[in-house]
């Protein structure tokens, strides 16, 4: 097993505001890496990066293609950038709005990423919006209704079918359980294991929250004023902090 | 054979938050633990006995020293060498269950045998005559076991532990809130997973359970921090 994602010295900054500094990692495939940090830290800014939706001031992005070729995003022409964007790579945002289209239906939500990569066959996308549907437990009966009149945590899962119906290899997540009661936050995490899992897919997952780092991720790094101070093996990381910054974030959690 | 061998173990904590205290756990730490047997860490509340413990899994990092477990040294083993150990090597039996809510007790102890590589159906069956032989109903296997009580989330937890063959097994007070039955059954499995040839490292307050299944003891207090 190789990686799948290597990211080299990535920098940005904000006139004379770090964004984020000399950032290195890099991924496997079926591996969750969790980003934690407080607001500001530069966990988000990151991320951005990472997915090409903010442009780096230096460093390198690798990516590994099906066909085995590893290429860096961040020199990839515009176009080149938007295909991976609609194939192997998927962003889940924090506000399902950000990530959804509020005004068509929630199968055409689903089926709108499988026309991008070609498929054009009714039947098949609308066969196919349905058995999504049901992955993320959301009633088929549903399948034309606008996701505007959806809870949010419906939104929510609605996003995730359709970041995930073409089969991403890599996936963003920016806060994706942030504005969502407990109890369907635990449903959601639920299902991201499980479809990680089955699918082999790799995730970056972004959050200030650490019960959702322990939960889903395999390792972890901590990030505070753009520099990561602490990276490894989730549980060590919350069990036995090193950094005087991340012993401060595991003992200010609070206890349930 | 030796399945796990520990030695010149130091460890510390460094307490920014507090003062910068610096709290020494263990240092000089040094044992092995051969195939089939089963080592007790003994000595009193706060020695060490649980860090130690940990270390040994990778949950707690080590300052220096070495822990060999099949040719991987979990003190400078990388997250990923660290991972592949727990898919199949070392199983660990924590006090406390820690698990995702809502995900039904089934599923919950089939998993690590799953992750380890086995088959789904297969890892149901291990599981569910796991569950039986640890008497939980199986009226609650569809439930998430955060709903149960404080013995039977153990049990829970302990069949965890069992339902893949480990080769390293760690048991940290396997049996603090089991009835008398369900003691015997857990001393029951420690012993086939001894038989089978698992290295087992555990610690047992309770001294029949000590006596049932230690072949020996280790002081932990002689491997004190000063």
């Amino acid at each position: 097993m190789t990686d799948i994602l290597r990211v080299n010295g990535l920098s940005k900054s904000y006139g004379n505001q770090i964004g984020c500094a000399d950032v290195c990692f890099d991924v496997y495939p079926g591996e969750v890496l969790g980003i934690v940090g407080e607001s500001g830290s530069g966990k988000t800014t990151l991320l951005r990066c990472l997915a090409g939706h903010l442009e780096a001031d230096s460093g390198s992005v690798e990516f590994v293609l099906r066909d085995g070729v590893r290429r860096d995003t961040l020199t990839m022409d515009e176009a080149e950038r938007r295909q991976l964007g609609r194939t192997d790579w998927a962003f889940v945002h924090q506000n399902p709005r950000d990530g959804l289209r509020m005004a068509i239906s929630a199968g055409g939500n689903i089926g709108e990423r499988l026309m991008a990569i070609g498929d054009r066959h009714y039947g098949n996308i609308r066969a196919t919006a349905t058995s999504w549907l049901e992955r993320v437990e959301i009633d088929p009966a549903r399948i034309d209704d606008r996701p505007s009149t959806f809870s949010g945590g419906m939104q929510q899962r609605l996003q995730i079918a359709r970041n995930l119906v073409t089969a991403p290899r890599l996936v963003f997540m920016d806060e994706p359980t942030g504005g969502l009661d407990v109890s369907v936050q635990a449903r959601l995490l639920d299902l991201l294991r499980g479809l990680v899992a089955e699918l082999g897919i790799a995730v970056i997952i972004v959050t200030h929250d650490l019960a959702v780092v322990r939960m889903l991720a395999d390792r972890m790094m901590v990030m505070r004023r753009g520099q990561v101070v602490e990276s490894g093996l989730a549980d060590q990381v919350l069990d036995d902090p090193s950094h005087e910054y991340t012993q401060l974030l595991v003992s200010s959690a609070l206890q349930v | 054979m030796m399945m796990l061998s520990v030695s010149n173990l130091e460890k510390s904590f460094h307490l920014h938050q507090q003062n910068n205290a610096h709290i020494p756990v263990l240092s000089g730490a040094q044992f092995d633990v051969a195939a089939g047997e089963c080592v007790a860490l003994t000595g009193p509340s706060g020695c060490g006995k649980s860090s130690l413990m940990r270390m040994i899994y990778g949950n707690y990092r080590a300052d220096s020293g070495s822990i060999r477990i099949s040719g991987t040294d979990v003190v400078t083993a990388t997250p990923r060498e660290v991972m592949a150990l727990r898919r199949g090597t070392i199983g660990y039996v924590s006090q406390f269950l820690r698990v995702l809510p809502r995900v039904p007790t089934l599923r919950v102890v089939a998993e690590p045998y799953i992750l380890a590589g086995g088959n789904e159906a297969e890892a149901e069956e291990i599981a569910r005559e796991l569950l039986l032989r640890l008497r939980i109903p199986e009226t609650l296997w569809q439930l998430s076991p955060l709903t149960f009580s404080g013995g039977e989330q153990q049990r829970v937890n302990i069949v965890r532990g069992f339902v893949h063959p480990y080769p390293v097994l760690l048991l940290d007070e396997p049996t603090a809130s089991l009835d008398a039955a369900n003691r015997d059954s857990v001393l029951d499995l420690i012993v086939e997973a001894k038989q089978r040839g698992a290295a087992v490292i555990g610690i047992f307050h309770d001294a029949i359970v000590r006596d049932a299944v230690a072949d020996r003891e280790i002081d932990v207090s002689l491997f004190g921090g000063n």
